[in-house]
């Protein structure tokens, strides 16, 4: 490939500088190292963020910023200590410039130590810990997602909207379990009828499911992510609740589980910041792209993985094709210099995104195929919650 | 409370105890008859939902699916006994526990390899979707109603078939005395064949019903597995008997414990206590009730192996 001008220009001055300092060399390509969880039970949310990334990265030609790239993709397991291990082999074996990915939220905080006392950038594709949205911020860490209560508020702020009086909240025992309940009830002002904590992993929710009809709330809200979500929205379904009280909910009705409820699902809300439907050039572009590449609708995990890529491209771009000058590279991926697939998105000054958020329903494609659309908007370029803790400017 | 909610809550309870019961029965058997530890049940269990998922899909029809996945769980089992677990049988259990923790991995691997790490469809079969009214305002599902009744009549079988048969005699004599039994004349390595392909078919067909309710993914086994094991060993080894009361009793204080608890506990000890202790106290009970249980009758409830 014939170098262009920029870039020849580029290389007779590296190599000037070559002489006084080790700066990198121009052949040496960029490289990011990919977290995902491609293991175990929630692999095939790891799998969608990482399809969404490299189908980006095929579409740019294999190159960020129009430099070449190496990306390593690398297993987590969904172990932290075994994230770690593997980050750090990344930054000290394969002088990766940025770590991007992480679907769980446990993983990324047991490697942004490590990461971002490297100095080296931390790029996140799904997990949005409230600690480093507020006061664990880092000016290496950006996220191309969401703050994690988001997702559960925008429920909160719907049931609100709705007028409903009484809901029942059901979730896993454990923290994230209830920092949804408790990112829904920031919001939500009428009565909280119960919180059902169930076991992490439950199959049969049947004691559960009696105990919410005999309740009769105007509606539930969940947080049940991976297989607990199919297990649930099956039983529902089969318990005949699903036309009777209105089903909200977070992280649970989505397109990795759709194609095992399928029918099952059809109705049920969530929140999303995205979804398939999503009337944008680039999202039309990329929904395309994405169901011709692997023959199955894209989540919104494939969403963000395929916006993590394209603000890395963006940045560097914008960057003259460098991460060495960390400060530019900075303020380069700080100006979100992409076109999202989410449409409006910038960052606020912890690194989160400011964007739309929406409550989504599942339903059934003229094609055949099941997928979220668009029910309505909640929040119109929110902000989390978290950023006044965060002290930078 | 009212007694409809708490006739519910009974009714799923038992109903849980029913699905246990299925996947139990063939891993107490092979335990019980063969001495052997086979942590690969729950592979069999995830194969035979992936089986019946598979081809009810291909077939058009559930029936078709279960009657083809029944089979190929039953192949499956004999082609599993002739290639590893013959070589085990005279084994000690951690070699035993090594070699099938060594299928589990092997198997889910190549699962997931075939079809994929995300869920599969397996939807009720139709003319079963759906729920009727038993008691005012109360809607139990039509499939969970079938679950119990395909439960019970597989415990009616075994019953007649471990008590009334000359094959259930020659089982339940090679359960306790296999070197008697050899010298008998009986083919005990044939006799393991059968007992193994039968339990390997148990476990498929529990996998194909609870198909419906759960998520048919690669490692839907390894959740049954420890609660299949907390059933065998609180109903004692290898009593198909003890099976299914045990069963039974775990479902109903794993139902009750989630349906009551925290409502008790909420009553005695106040709401934000109870928030916190109820739900980890109701996910416990089972393996309070196993310990209760193995400190008044160290080999089960009808454990009668002479160790």
């Amino acid at each position: 490939m014939p170098a262009s001008p920029t870039q020849r220009l580029l290389a007779l001055a590296l190599a000037a500088a070559a002489l006084a300092a080790p700066a990198a060399a121009l052949a040496d390509p960029v490289k990011v190292g990919f977290v995902s969880t491609l293991s175990g039970p929630p692999a095939a949310l790891g799998v969608h963020m990482r399809d969404g990334f490299l189908l980006a990265v095929k579409q740019l030609g294999g190159k960020f910023g129009g430099q070449p790239t190496e990306v390593i993709v690398v297993d987590d397991e969904l172990k932290p200590d075994v994230a770690v291990s593997k980050v750090k082999a990344l930054m000290e074996r394969d002088k990766v410039d940025i770590v991007a990915g992480t679907v769980f939220s446990n993983v990324l905080m047991a490697i942004q130590k490590p990461v971002l006392a490297n100095e080296t950038f931390l790029i996140s594709a799904n997990a949005g810990p409230s600690p480093l949205a507020g006061k664990g911020c880092s000016p290496y860490f950006f996220s191309a997602s969401y703050q994690n209560d988001q997702v559960h508020s925008v429920m909160g702020q719907y049931a609100q909207d709705k007028g409903f009086k009484r809901v029942i909240l059901l979730a896993p025992n454990y923290q994230a379990g209830k920092d949804a309940m408790a990112g829904f009830k920031r919001h939500y002002k009428g009565e909280v009828v119960e919180e059902i904590f169930t076991q992490l992993g439950q199959l049969d929710f049947s004691a559960e499911l009696a105990k919410i009809q005999a309740a009769k709330p105007d509606a539930i809200f969940t947080f049940m992510p991976g297989g607990m979500g199919v297990n649930l929205v099956k039983q529902y379904q089969q318990a005949g609740l699903a036309g009777q009280i209105p089903f909200l909910s977070s992280f649970t009705i989505d397109e990795t589980t759709l194609p095992a409820t399928q029918d099952a699902a059809v109705g049920l809300l969530s929140g999303a910041e995205w979804a398939p439907d999503l009337d944008t050039p680039q999202n039309k572009a990329f929904v395309a792209a994405y169901e011709k590449e692997y023959g199955i609708v894209p989540s919104l995990y494939a969403a963000q993985g395929y916006d993590a890529a394209m603000l890395i491209d963006g940045a560097l771009k914008a960057a003259g094709g460098k991460v060495a000058d960390k400060a530019a590279f900075r303020k380069a991926l700080a100006s979100a210099p992409f076109t999202s697939v989410r449409g409006d998105f910038s960052f606020n000054t912890n690194g989160f995104p400011i964007q739309d958020f929406y409550v989504v329903k599942a339903v059934k494609r003229p094609d055949g195929r099941f997928a979220t659309q668009i029910q309505s908007k909640v929040f119109d370029n929110a902000a989390d919650a978290y950023v006044g803790e965060c002290p930078l400017k | 409370m009212t007694a409809a909610l708490f006739f519910s809550q009974l009714l799923n309870g038992l109903q849980l105890g029913v699905i246990l019961f299925l996947v139990a029965a063939g891993l107490t058997l092979v335990f019980g008859v063969m001495d052997f530890i086979n942590l690969a049940h729950g592979v069999q269990y995830m194969l035979g939902a992936y089986l019946v998922a598979v081809l009810s899909a291909w077939s058009g029809s559930f029936a078709a699916g279960l009657a083809l996945g029944l089979l190929a769980a039953l192949a499956l089992g004999f082609a599993m006994e002739v290639l590893v677990f013959r070589h085990l049988t005279r084994r000690d259990h951690l070699e035993q526990v090594l070699a099938t923790f060594g299928l589990i991995l092997v198997v889910t691997e190549g699962v997931r390899m075939i079809f994929g790490s995300a869920p599969l469809p397996f939807p009720v079969p139709a003319v079963l979707n759906g729920s009727v009214t038993l008691f005012a305002g109360l809607n139990y599902p039509v499939w969970r109603l079938v679950i119990l009744a395909v439960g019970l009549a597989v415990a009616v079988l075994l019953w007649v078939l471990v008590n009334h048969t000359r094959a259930g005699m020659r089982v339940r004599a090679g359960s306790t005395h296999p070197e008697m039994v050899s010298a008998l004349g009986v083919d005990i390595d044939r006799l393991f064949l059968f007992v193994f392909a039968f339990g390997a078919m148990l476990a498929g067909l529990a996998g194909a019903m609870a198909g419906p309710l759960v998520s048919v993914e690669p490692t839907m086994g390894d959740k049954v597995l420890i609660l299949a094991f907390v059933v065998v060993v609180i109903g004692g080894i290898g009593s198909i008997k003890g099976a299914f009361l045990a069963a039974i009793l775990v479902g109903l204080v794993d139902t009750m414990g989630r349906a009551f608890l925290p409502d008790l506990l909420r009553a005695l000890v106040g709401k934000s206590a109870a928030a916190t202790a109820g739900p980890t106290l109701s996910s416990m009970l089972i393996y309070l009730l196993m310990a209760l249980v193995l400190s008044f009758r160290p080999s089960g409830l009808f454990g009668g192996r002479p160790s």
